[in-house]
């Protein structure tokens, strides 16, 4: 199939099938996004996060990210070391590329168990109302009242120095908005036309909520969570930086500017580079976000 | 012929921070089976909640309501929904957006338990008057005309003895409104339904209905057979009052 | 007839879109004079747009073009901003559908009628603020010391459209085009607004054009209609000849509204002609 006859059996106005809608109104949703400069740079950024992740061996041509040589400690860019060497006589190009797989696994780890918590929360708060609403609502509460990052330390201190319990930690700060906008939404929806069809169908709550009030929701959280990519991302760093997150030799971009701290004036490449990984990151996200933003929901750009 | 649906003094009142709202005030009347009966009025006159009341989706205060002989409150069972179904009035916000027409029809029947359902859907699209390529169509693909037949063919999928239906054809375009009245009248006859039609336009409610209500804040004005209305003999003032505002704007000798 | 208002002669507005140009309204040409005109047509037909499109409110990238488009000697395709701040409101004013969108929320009714005044005439705060009591009183508001420290949100649909009418002629404009003016109105309520529009509308002078979907309420009101289908004028009658239209288009959306008089078993509807577009 060519692809002008893909384009047209996906853009068509009288699809034949559900899958071909389904497809066609996803393809719909990319071309809007492609179209979009801002949400085009966000992608081609997490597209390369996401690629370097992958082909991690590959673009670091063999040099191991974790073997020292002191020999050749804090060392300039070169030909040899593109973005010099760092305290142990690493090869931080190297690191910085195996980074991104940590980078990565924190992201998405946090991202599965935040949006499903919080929609799960949310969802049910604003449907039932009454005193789960109240419960549920005072819960999420007490866990937005703590400042991420000591919450997060806390129970990394508590479960001990990993990337599994950092991403635990990180989790469990980052879901309450989740769940207030997920109420916020579901409180609107609830009282549309369409889910009072639903409920004289005689659907039963479990299925209003997963078919039809979920769906909806979706958007919103997905763009909040690319958004809110950029703080877990920092918030990670930040735990990497306190020696809380991956734990040495395991390259991590926080860890990284951590290490090269001391050597910050003389070496400033050691902690810069890193620094500029979770900057250029941390945008391509945000950009990412906006433009998802635009594209599912215009009126609130 | 047996009352399909029968309302004894049936009153709502809403809690408006503290303060009581009469939606509907003591409204008794029955309808029988078969029968299409109109309830005309203007906002605030109650008509909605009367029809929500009776659907199970507001809670009536006082009073009963009965459907086909049997009282029923405002918690249905599921058997219980198959009675009755429901058309709303603002076809841009009654099907829901992420759901093509297919997914919207196969709902009812799947809640339902019910077989057979990709043929039934294709039969529900055809009885509307839609065509076969409309059927994974997404709402927001559809014109207003369109979505209020998938509307009344999702009401009608269930095979309900009674279907209400709340100013179906206030939001659409007079042109419109005539294929869709025609439909309903269509249909109300292919499946022997009992109907009830909220409107604000006299005109539509005396087009479709044998019999019909006016309401007022509340209340049941007067009840009267639709000749009666044709022929202009109306008890009540406020009835009297609606009538000639529908027909138009009469220039009055200069006062 | 009268004299000569509004001269539209092959007016045009398109709307670049991402789909291709929306093409609103299609060489509509007409004259009005110092007497009611009624444009009619459902959704779409360009009705609005063409109301809009006189009184230069058409936003970008809307383009309007006409071979003539001249209120009372004035070109308006020439105009420039400081002539439409003299026109609008003062010569021409526009009283639209629904007071809750069309006025503004923070600002007092009556503090919004004596705004309109002093935009177009110099004089003191007083001397307005009696105008504006005044105009509240000609459209029939029973408290109007009340009713001008009311908010918007405060009004019901009717006094707000009455209040829309009393800011709107306030300046005494030589033409009012009403947009779906008592659409958004309880029927009951829709003809004591009618009959206070006709009564100020009668008194001054002033000419109309009525724009609506409501053929009942158009062809009662006015003296002549304009039926609009897909941004053309595809007929232009007397108001109390509607019943002997000649285009087919016309003849068929009366036949498809009910009548309370007119039993009819099953309704006319439309079957349109692609012919219709050309």
């Amino acid at each position: 199939m060519t692809v002008a006859a893909l384009h047209s059996w996906l853009m068509t106005d009288t699809p034949a099938s559900r899958r071909q809608a389904a497809t066609g109104n996803a393809y719909r949703a990319l071309l809007a996004i492609l179209a979009n400069p801002a949400a085009l740079a966000g992608l081609v950024i997490v597209s390369l996060l996401l690629v370097m992740a992958a082909l991690a061996p590959l673009l670091a041509g063999g040099v191991s990210p974790i073997a020292p040589d002191l020999l050749h400690r804090l060392a300039p860019s070169s030909a040899e070391h593109w973005f010099g060497t760092d305290e142990l006589g690493r090869d931080i190009y190297a690191r910085v590329v195996y980074g991104a797989r940590v980078t990565l696994t924190i992201v998405v780890l946090v991202s599965i168990v935040v949006a499903p918590i919080g929609l799960a929360v949310g969802t049910l708060s604003g449907y039932l109302g009454g005193w789960i609403d109240v419960a549920l609502m005072r819960i999420t509460d007490i866990f937005l009242a703590f400042p991420r990052l000591v919450l997060a330390l806390a129970f990394a201190a508590a479960l001990g120095p990993g990337i599994e319990n950092a991403v635990i930690a990180i989790s469990l700060t980052a879901w309450p908005p989740y769940a207030r906008l997920a109420r916020a939404e579901t409180a609107t929806i609830a009282r549309s036309d369409f889910i009072a069809a639903v409920v004289l169908q005689g659907a039963s709550t479990p299925r209003i909520l997963f078919r039809h009030i979920v769906p909806l929701c979706l958007s919103s959280v997905i763009v909040r969570l690319t958004l809110d990519m950029a703080g877990i991302i920092l918030t990670a760093a930040g735990l990497g930086f306190l020696g809380l997150g991956a734990q040495p030799p395991t390259a991590e971009w926080g860890a990284m500017v951590s290490s090269g701290r001391e050597v910050v004036l003389d070496q400033w490449w050691v902690a810069t580079i890193p620094g500029i990984a979770i900057f250029v990151v941390s945008l391509g996200f945000n950009l990412l976000g906006d433009g998802l933003r635009d594209v599912f929901d215009p009126k609130s750009a | 012929m047996a009352d399909m649906i029968a309302l004894d003094r049936l009153s709502v009142t809403f809690m408006n921070r503290h303060q009581p709202f009469h939606a509907v005030s003591e409204v008794t009347f029955s309808v029988a089976e078969g029968e299409t009966f109109g309830i005309v009025g203007e906002s605030g006159s109650g008509k909605t909640t009367v029809l929500k009341a009776i659907a199970g989706l507001v809670a009536p205060t006082s009073g009963t309501i009965s459907l086909a002989g049997r009282a029923v409150t405002a918690k249905r069972s599921r058997e219980e929904r198959k009675l009755l179904q429901y058309v709303f009035q603002d076809p841009y916000a009654s099907l829901h957006p992420r759901h093509t027409v297919d997914e919207a029809l196969l709902e009812p029947l799947y809640i339902q338990g019910i077989g057979g359902a990709a043929e039934k859907v294709a039969d529900a699209i055809a009885a509307v008057g839609l065509q076969p390529q409309h059927r994974f169509r997404y709402p927001h693909q559809l014109s207003g005309g369109q979505r209020q037949r998938v509307a009344l063919a999702r009401a009608l999928i269930l095979r309900p003895p009674i279907v209400l239906l709340d100013e179906p054809t206030s939001a659409l375009d007079v042109s419109i409104q005539a294929e869709i009245l025609n439909l309903f009248a269509r249909l109300r006859r292919a499946y022997s339904l009992t109907s009830i039609l909220v409107s604000h336009d006299l005109a539509v409610v005396a087009h479709l209905c044998e019999r019909i209500a006016v309401m007022q804040l509340g209340r049941v004005v007067e009840l009267l057979g639709v000749e009666d209305l044709r022929r202009g003999a109306v008890q009540q003032d406020y009835s009297r009052e609606l009538l000639a505002a529908s027909q138009g704007f009469f220039r009055s000798p200069s006062a | 007839m009268s004299e000569v208002l509004l001269e539209v002669e092959e007016l045009d507005v398109r709307f670049p879109g991402r789909g291709g140009v929306t093409h609103a309204v299609r060489s509509a040409s007409f004259t009005l004079g110092r007497e009611r005109l009624g444009i009619v047509g459902e959704s779409g037909s360009g009705k609005s747009t063409t109301g809009r499109a006189i009184l230069g409110l058409i936003p970008r990238p809307g383009q309007v073009s006409a071979k003539r488009l001249s209120f009372r000697g004035t070109d308006l395709m020439t105009l420039d901003h400081a002539g439409w701040l003299a026109l609008r409101g003062r010569r021409i004013s526009m009283v639209m559908q629904d007071p809750r969108y069309s006025l503004n929320p923070v600002v007092k009714v009556g503090e919004q009628i004596l705004e309109t005044y002093r935009l177009h005439h110099r004089t003191t705060v007083a001397d307005a603020r009696r105008r504006a009591l005044a105009m509240l009183e000609a459209v029939r508001i029973r408290d109007p010391d009340l009713v001008y420290h009311l908010y918007p949100h405060q009004l019901s649909g009717g006094m707000g459209q009455r209040a829309m009418i009393a800011m709107m002629l306030i300046a005494e404009p030589d033409l009012l085009i009403a947009d779906e003016p008592t659409s958004a109105l309880d029927v009951t309520v829709q003809n004591q607004v009618l009959r206070i529009l006709d009564d100020l509308v009668s008194k001054s002078g002033m000419g109309l054009i009525f724009i609506s979907h409501n053929l009942t309420v158009v062809s009662s009101f006015c003296d002549r209609v304009l039926v609009m289908y897909g941004g053309r004028i595809v007929e232009e009658v007397r108001a109390d000849m509607l019943r002997e239209a000649r285009h087919p288009y016309t003849r068929a959306l009366v036949a498809s509204a009910p009548a309370i008089d007119r039993p009819v078993a099953e309704l006319a509807t439309v079957i349109r002609d692609p012919e219709w577009l050309t």
